[in-house]
């Protein structure tokens, strides 16, 4: 290329990216996803081993886990919504601020799972509008990151949004279980 | 604590039959099943009971819980002169130095389900009364707090009684819809 | 803090003005509670109520940490009443995590039953199965082979490891030691591989089911245990380096949220609580069931009462675990994981394919369920929360009439504002974690 500091701006035009800024906040905002903790039962137990050393959510940007609503994005509902919690649900999901994502993780948040009684609401999307429902009981870390991945795929496209706007509604996206597909490695010691 | 609780059970056939033997536990008539004795007392009696038990170290209070006798078919024999009521509340004590468990029985009618706490001599039972209290109606005098405390406050019904449907709601392909 | 601070402050916050001490009897609950004023008792009418009137003279305020917190290990709301940074009183609000589980326990049969119980307490969740199953194999009156209980103490003991080592690592990471729950998570990973090898899931195994096991161990499993064996110890090692031995980790925990046995036994807790009062009490030991009588362990004992002795037992007990795992390496025997009672136990899968009878009773196990006799049993494990039990009635049908499960955390919880007393809020958050409530087994 040969460029040289004296050639000032003439020489830049090879080296100039170009690119919508609609792109690049899509893109902004899927690298640094920041989730809400709403860890409720069993799930967050999974949720808490996927931000460890093994599965590691911090390749994905999203291992600081904000308590503060308002300052979180993404709210994943982890565990069963029972009727007392329910307007808890509502209150932080409502002090979060706009754009925000909500992923249902597990079978008890997406639709209320083996309990199918008075005390468990059947589906956290009665309340609250479901971008991506991950099924498992619990879902194991490797669905929970695919699930996450299936968020960031859609945050770059813009779509959720956009639907967001017209209808109010989640984006509703049903992933697979994705478990037991790594192969175990131990991690080694320091010795 | 001299009760001779070492009277071998009449066999573990006949879970329906009561054995006879067991001593009564100052005056409260006892009942073995499959190695485990119960006392039945009545609700005027049962903070004396406790007290005395108390006394002789039976220091643990383990659980306050109700059953609603509502439905069943096959409920647990009681001894002579013990009415069966609606309501079973049993109290589940533990003697550490004798390392055994000892329920007490108390009957409560569905017409007046009110039983005395026994906040005062074990402090523990103040949200195991509160539990039953939200999912049975039991009642409790000389609780200090007598709330619910697993649904919400202003929540109406008690589900674990037994004329409280589950609260299902229908399912596509789950078969039986029935009585569940 | 000494008990007798406690006492004096507790005189003079009561509304009843200056009290003689009356020399207090181990378990009277009104004199415990009225000397020491520690339970906040409004309902959150009242407290919302509060809200309204305007007082410059207060000199409390009343706070609400929770549901949704980041410390309070789960969906448990408290109620301070806090004076400047002090906790003066508190009232812990549970409810928030209510299944309704034993309504449904009521509705599945006695095989569905463990799938229920196992979500009762998620951290452990073996044990609720294994209470679950000792309580209706007693009302069936069957004995379970050797080789089951050997199994089933082995899981046990895994699942006891693994939940001290999340108590490890959220214990660290409550107190400021953000990096434990990394290092906490490496090992339990580890742990939750070999129960993923041997059970099939690494939670809400549904293994442990009436009349034994749900199958029998995989090959490779002594490879996989023993390797967990060799590990683990070591890095147990690098966290007494990384937190006992820091002279911040023991600022904040030593001292911190003392109770004394008398307080303990009248509240009714069990498990490291307890024994880090001093009061040997473990089940294991002094009630056994399965096998325990026959393996050789320590139960570990505090003196202080305080949050450090919490921690230092869980650590103990964790390498205890260990100890026993490796015995039962050792001498786990041959022969059947499940009672081979055909009206307990479902064919073997092979045999569905040859046999009509087998499909048949296979169906009728999984559809209808087996009968249990009429009766009431009450069986007790030592969880790593304390004594988990499982009351069972049975009214002669496949269903349970009624199942309660005393869990541990319901008790513990309760302990929470006598051990907050006087003590700061941040001091509230290291109480809480040292408590490790389970909320799932709290609110059931």
């Amino acid at each position: 290329m040969g460029w040289d500091l004296d050639d000032g701006l003439a020489g830049l035009d090879h080296n100039v990216l170009t690119g919508r800024v609609e792109d690049l906040v899509r893109w902004a905002r899927k690298s640094s996803l920041m989730p809400a903790t709403f860890g409720l039962a069993c799930c967050a137990i999974e949720m808490m081993g996927a931000g460890g050393a093994h599965y590691d959510l911090a390749r994905f940007g999203m291992e600081v886990f904000r308590a503060s609503p308002r300052q979180a994005d993404l709210m994943i509902v982890a565990g069963r919504v029972s009727q007392k919690m329910a307007p808890v649900l509502r209150q932080v999901y409502d002090q979060m601020m706009e754009p925000k994502w909500v992923i249902s993780m597990g079978v008890c948040a997406s639709s209320g799972g083996m309990f199918n009684n008075y005390a468990i609401v059947q589906g956290v999307d009665q309340i609250v509008p479901v971008d991506v429902y991950a099924p498992g009981c619990p879902p194991g870390p490797e669905t929970l990151i695919h699930a996450i991945n299936t968020l960031h795929g859609k945050i770059l496209t813009g779509e959720i949004l956009r639907r967001r706007d017209e209808t109010g509604a989640g984006a509703e996206i049903h992933i697979e279980q994705r478990d037991g597909q790594s192969e175990p490695v131990v991690l080694a010691g320091r010795d | 604590m001299t009760d001779a609780d070492a009277d071998t059970p009449d066999g573990d056939e006949g879970a329906t039959e009561a054995t006879e033997g067991p001593e009564p536990i100052h005056g409260a008539p006892v009942t073995e099943h499959r190695g485990h004795r119960t006392a039945h007392v009545a609700r005027d009696g049962l903070l004396d009971l406790v007290k005395a038990l108390r006394d002789e170290g039976w220091l643990m209070l383990l659980d306050v819980t109700a059953v609603d006798q509502l439905t069943n078919a096959n409920r647990a024999p009681l001894p002579e002169g013990v009415a069966p009521e609606r309501f079973e509340l049993h109290v589940l004590l533990m003697s550490h130095r004798e390392a055994s468990r000892l329920t007490l029985k108390v009957q409560v009618p569905e017409d007046d389900p009110t039983v005395p706490s026994l906040f005062a001599l074990h402090p523990g039972a103040e949200a195991l009364e509160r539990e039953v209290f939200d999912m049975f109606g039991i009642g409790f005098d000389g609780h200090p707090d007598l709330t619910r405390i697993l649904m919400p406050e202003d929540w109406e019904g008690h589900p674990l009684r037994k004329d409280y449907a589950v609260g299902r709601i229908p399912v596509q392909f789950k078969g039986d819809p029935g009585p569940r | 803090m000494t008990t007798t601070d406690i006492h004096e402050k507790g005189v003079a916050l009561t509304s009843e003005g200056a009290q003689e001490l009356q020399p207090r009897d181990i378990a009277g609950g009104t004199e415990v509670l009225r000397e020491m004023g520690c339970v906040l008792r409004l309902s959150e009418a009242e407290v919302a109520a509060l809200g309204d009137v305007d007082d410059d003279d207060a000199t409390t305020t009343i706070m609400n940490m929770g549901p949704q917190h980041p410390s309070t290990h789960g969906v448990l709301r408290l109620m301070l009443e806090l004076d400047g940074e002090e906790v003066l009183r508190t009232k812990p609000v549970v409810g928030y995590l209510h299944t309704g589980m034993e309504k449904t326990g009521e509705q599945l049969t006695y095989l569905q039953g463990p799938t229920n119980v196992t979500r009762m307490d998620y951290a452990a969740p073996l044990f609720n199965e294994l209470v679950f199953s000792l309580a209706t194999e007693k009302l069936l009156g069957i004995e379970v082979p050797e080789r089951a209980t050997w199994i089933r103490m082995l899981l046990c003991e895994l699942n006891r490891l693994s939940s001290h080592l999340l108590f490890i690592a959220t214990n660290g990471m409550d107190v400021g030691a953000v990096s434990m729950m990394i290092y906490g998570w490496r090992e339990r990973e580890e742990t939750l591989r070999v129960l993923e090898l041997i059970t099939g899931l690494r939670m809400n195994h549904n293994f442990i089911r009436p009349g034994g096991v749900a199958a029998d161990l995989p090959e490779g499993w002594q490879a996989a245990v023993r390797n967990l064996l060799d590990t683990v110890p070591a890095r147990l090692d690098e966290y007494e380096v990384l937190l006992t031995d820091q002279p911040v980790y023991q600022e904040r925990l030593q001292g911190v949220g003392v109770i004394t046995t008398e307080e303990c036994i009248a509240l009714g807790l069990t498990g490291p609580i307890l024994r880090s009062t001093g009061y040997a009490w473990d089940l294991r030991r002094d009630v056994p069931y399965l096998a325990y009588d026959e393996v050789d362990f320590d139960v570990v004992v505090g003196s202080y009462g305080d949050c450090f002795d919490r921690y230092s037992i869980r650590l103990a007990e964790a390498r205890e675990s260990m100890r026993i795992i490796a015995q039962i390496l050792d001498r786990l025997p041959a022969g059947d994981y499940r009672v081979q009672d055909k009206k307990v136990t479902p064919p073997p899968r092979a045999r569905i394919d040859e046999s009509m009878e087998a499909l048949i009773h296979h169906f009728k196990i999984f559809t209808e369920g087996f009968k249990v006799p009429a009766g009431e049993a009450y069986a007790a494990v030592e969880s790593p929360r304390g004594e988990l039990g499982c009351l069972l009635v049975s009214d002669g049908s496949a269903k349970p009439y009624r199942m309660r499960v005393r869990g541990p955390s319901f008790m513990n919880v309760q302990a929470l504002p006598h051990m907050m007393h006087g003590g700061l809020i941040a001091d509230g958050v290291a109480i809480i974690s040292s408590a490790d409530p389970i909320m799932g087994e709290v609110d059931r």
